[in-house]
């Protein structure tokens, strides 16, 4: 066996670490605040609000008007009601829109110059900050197997970015890697180019709020014929009490160029539920590719319910010229309320979008999640492979869309949906939505619903694992295909996520 | 080794009584064979004894090595040295043969406050063991049972016990649905097991097994009870007569 082969066994696998995690866990591992003094403005939303949220990041006056014209929108528009989650009505004037600790009234210059009280809040969530090697090492048969990468991160702490790491390395490179605060001062022409080009500001009452009072979130550019010299990412922290988080990242991918970027957020627990409501544009150009990532670990809320991030995001990818790829992995373990449907619209010809989807939800739970495959263009493909775990009481449902436009001669999709349900109080759904307009389009669509079986978790046990090692173990085994196309440094954190979530959801 | 006295069971399901006294005592490194009719109660003491739900102790005992082996858990039973080979393996979809039998192992050492193996201590133990009961790489890395053929999956169980190392076996009827080359493999397997330290139970249909794995007592299992014991000689007289004479002669 080769050593390519025991790194694979031993992603594949349920390492020590999670047992022991899941074991020794209260339960949310994330939920500690950071104290540390902050400013904020006013509660509630309306003009001079947004206004206030254009001027704290030195945005030109451009900016501002957009934000007017979507937040003018905005108040005209109601909350969607189709999807399948449940919540007490949202205030949205008690909310704070624009969080940011005190000691980054003076932009830092650098990382270095950051608040040292921030910068443990990173390191405590173990994320680098440090423009280190990232060490995704397993000790095999033949002495450590080490897959040193380095991967550059974009820190966000409510509505503000700590800063950005390896900047000039992808400099070098042509990347343009940044917050897109920064992004709207120093490369005005290509936020104007395509910001709102994916997502427009009307485009739902989420992604429409978002356009009026978004803070932070990144901006990527990669230049033509470029493979991104290493994965990019964004952390995503929500800390104080009340506060919405509204980031916005707009990832542009040239002609013929490669990129895969990783996002992760966590919250802290609290009693009262917080809004996220981010909008992630993505514009790939011909021949070019994306892999977007995401472990979303909000806090989920307790036992009872109390608490939790809502999670109502907006993500688009367009494939806008031919062969462009586009590949959205996402795991989905945390918040109270999970409203996500990461779309492709398929305009260029041969262009191929894939939706890769785990989504747990355990204890009160709701998901509401899956993707939609707009194809537009000729010979293109899709394939969507969702799995969905439901245990305690929560409720997990699949939503998708595969649409094939008149012009989309000769396309195909292959949707797989899984559904896999632990006790008897939860609940699964699968509501796909199916159009076809050509006669030479292809559609599939599989989907299975499941039970944690009895006699798999006996031999298991007969075996010596305990009752959380076997249901862990099952569900990775069930969550597989969807696991293998994550990154690797990410794929052993999905791994280990999936067996905490489901702590207490057996005996 | 093993001690059961007089072992009352219903199926909590159908709330029908399947076992009705089973007595047994199986001493340190012996292998005794329990034979029976299709119904007799074999499959049930197996299932009983590893701590499979649904089933109802309502008189008597069993204990392990002298501890009271009923009220453990499944895994404490498996961590103290009980093994089922199961008639029916179970397949578990997307977990990698070689994940599963790592993670059953490490768990037991655990369980038993020893050092967990490395990747590399593991894979070297695996790949010998395999080695001997003809399992290839391939089969290491498929998903457990999934697509294995009958003969693969006995001779997967066969590599758990291997691994794992248990003291008191139970192989239940690893002939059924194996050709004689498949039944001879599992057989070696099981002999390369035997030591002074380890017994086995051995429930099966057919005298054929017992060719190749040579019992010390034999049992007739029939309606929950053991109704006679013997030496290997029972089996053949089993095989040339059927069971119709020792029934009657039990009643």
């Amino acid at each position: 066996m080769t050593i390519v082969e025991n790194e694979l066994e031993v992603r594949e696998g349920v390492d020590r670490e999670t047992v022991e995690a899941v074991q020794n866990m209260g339960s949310y591992k994330y939920g500690w605040n950071t104290d540390i003094e902050m400013e904020f403005a006013p509660k509630g939303v309306n003009e001079d609000i947004v206004r206030l949220i254009s001027a704290k990041n030195n945005e030109p006056e451009w900016m501002t008007e957009w934000r007017l014209t979507a937040f003018r929108r905005w108040v005209t528009m109601t909350e969607p009601t189709w999807a399948m989650v449940h919540y007490p009505e949202i205030d949205y004037q008690d909310l704070y829109y624009y969080a940011k600790p005190k000691s980054l009234d003076e932009k830092p210059k650098s990382l270095d110059e950051v608040d040292p009280k921030l910068l443990a809040t990173y390191e405590k969530l173990g994320i680098p900050l440090k423009e280190q090697m990232i060490l995704a090492g397993v000790e095999g048969a033949e002495g450590l197997v080490a897959d040193a990468r380095k991967v550059a991160v974009d820190a966000v702490f409510d509505s503000v970015s700590l800063g950005t790491t390896f900047q000039a390395e992808l400099a070098k490179a042509g990347v343009i890697f940044c917050s897109i605060t920064e992004a709207i001062v120093k490369y005005p022409d290509l936020v104007k180019k395509y910001l709102g080009s994916v997502v427009p500001q009307s485009d739902n009452f989420f992604a429409t709020l978002n356009s009026a009072v978004f803070s932070a979130g990144s901006f990527v550019y990669i230049p033509p014929n470029t493979r991104c010299p290493m994965e990019l990412s964004t952390y995503f922290r929500i800390n104080a009490e009340n506060t919405g988080q509204f980031e916005r990242t707009l990832i542009i991918c040239d002609k013929g160029s490669y990129v895969s970027y990783l996002e992760g957020c966590t919250a802290p627990k609290r009693d009262t539920a917080q809004l996220h409501a981010a909008v992630v544009e993505i514009v790939i150009l011909e021949d070019a590719e994306v892999k977007y990532s995401t472990v979303q670990n909000w806090f989920p809320g307790d036992e009872e319910g109390k608490g939790g991030i809502y999670n109502f995001v907006t993500k688009r990818a367009d494939c806008r010229e031919a062969r462009a790829k586009v590949m959205w992995t996402q795991v989905e373990t945390g918040s109270a309320i999970t409203w996500k449907y990461p779309s492709c619209i398929l305009r260029g010809d041969e262009s191929q979008g894939e939706f890769y989807s785990i989504a747990i939800a355990n204890n009160m739970q709701q998901a509401d999640t899956g993707t939609k495959m707009v194809h537009l263009g000729r010979n293109t493909r899709s394939r969507i492979v969702s799995k969905g775990i439901s245990a305690g009481k929560a409720q997990n449902t699949y939503r998708g869309l595969v649409s094939m436009h008149p012009r989309a001669k000769n396309s195909r999709n292959y949707t797989q949906c899984d559904s896999l349900l632990i006790g008897d109080q939860c609940g699964a759904h699968t509501v796909p939505y199916i159009e076809v307009k050509n006669n030479s389009s292809r559609v599939e669509h599989e989907a299975t619903t499941s039970k944690v079986d009895d006699d798999q978790l006996f031999y298991c046990r007969a075996r010596g694992m305990d009752e959380e090692e076997a249901v862990a173990l099952v569900v990775n085994g069930f969550c597989r295909e969807v696991l293998q196309a994550l990154p690797m440094e990410f794929a052993m954190e999905a791994q280990s996520l999936v067996a905490i979530s489901l702590e207490g959801s057996v005996g | 080794m093993l001690k059961i006295n007089n072992l009352h069971v219903k199926l909590e399901a159908e709330d029908k009584v399947i076992l009705k006294g089973v007595n047994l005592t199986i001493g340190s490194g012996e292998v005794h064979a329990i034979m029976g009719p299709n119904g007799s109660g074999k499959s049930t003491l197996s299932y009983v004894l590893s701590g499979r739900e649904g089933y109802q102790v309502t008189e008597g005992s069993a204990t392990l090595l002298g501890a009271a082996l009923l009220d453990m858990a499944p895994e404490e039973r498996a961590a103290a040295g009980l093994f089922l080979a199961f008639q029916y393996p179970v397949e578990i979809p997307g977990v990698g043969n070689m994940t599963f039998l790592r993670t059953a192992v490490n768990a037991q050492r655990k369980a038993r406050g020893q050092d967990e193996l490395s990747a590399g201590e593991f894979l070297k133990l695996v790949r010998e063991k395999a080695k001997t009961l003809k399992i290839d790489a391939d089969m290491l890395k498929r998903p457990v049972n999934v697509g294995f053929s009958g003969g693969e999956k006995k001779r997967n169980e066969i590599l758990q016990m291997a691994m794992l190392e248990p003291k008191m076996c139970i192989l239940d009827e690893t002939d059924s649905g194996l050709d004689v080359d498949a039944m001879k493999l599992v057989a070696d397997g099981v002999n390369a097991l035997r030591d002074a330290g380890r017994s086995f139970l051995v429930i099966t249909h057919y005298q054929r097994l017992l060719d190749h794995i040579k019992p010390d007592v034999v049992h007739i299992m029939a309606d929950g009870r053991i109704i006679k014991t013997g030496g290997p000689e029972l089996a053949l007289e089993v095989e040339e007569n059927g069971y119709a004479d020792l029934l009657a002669e039990g009643v």
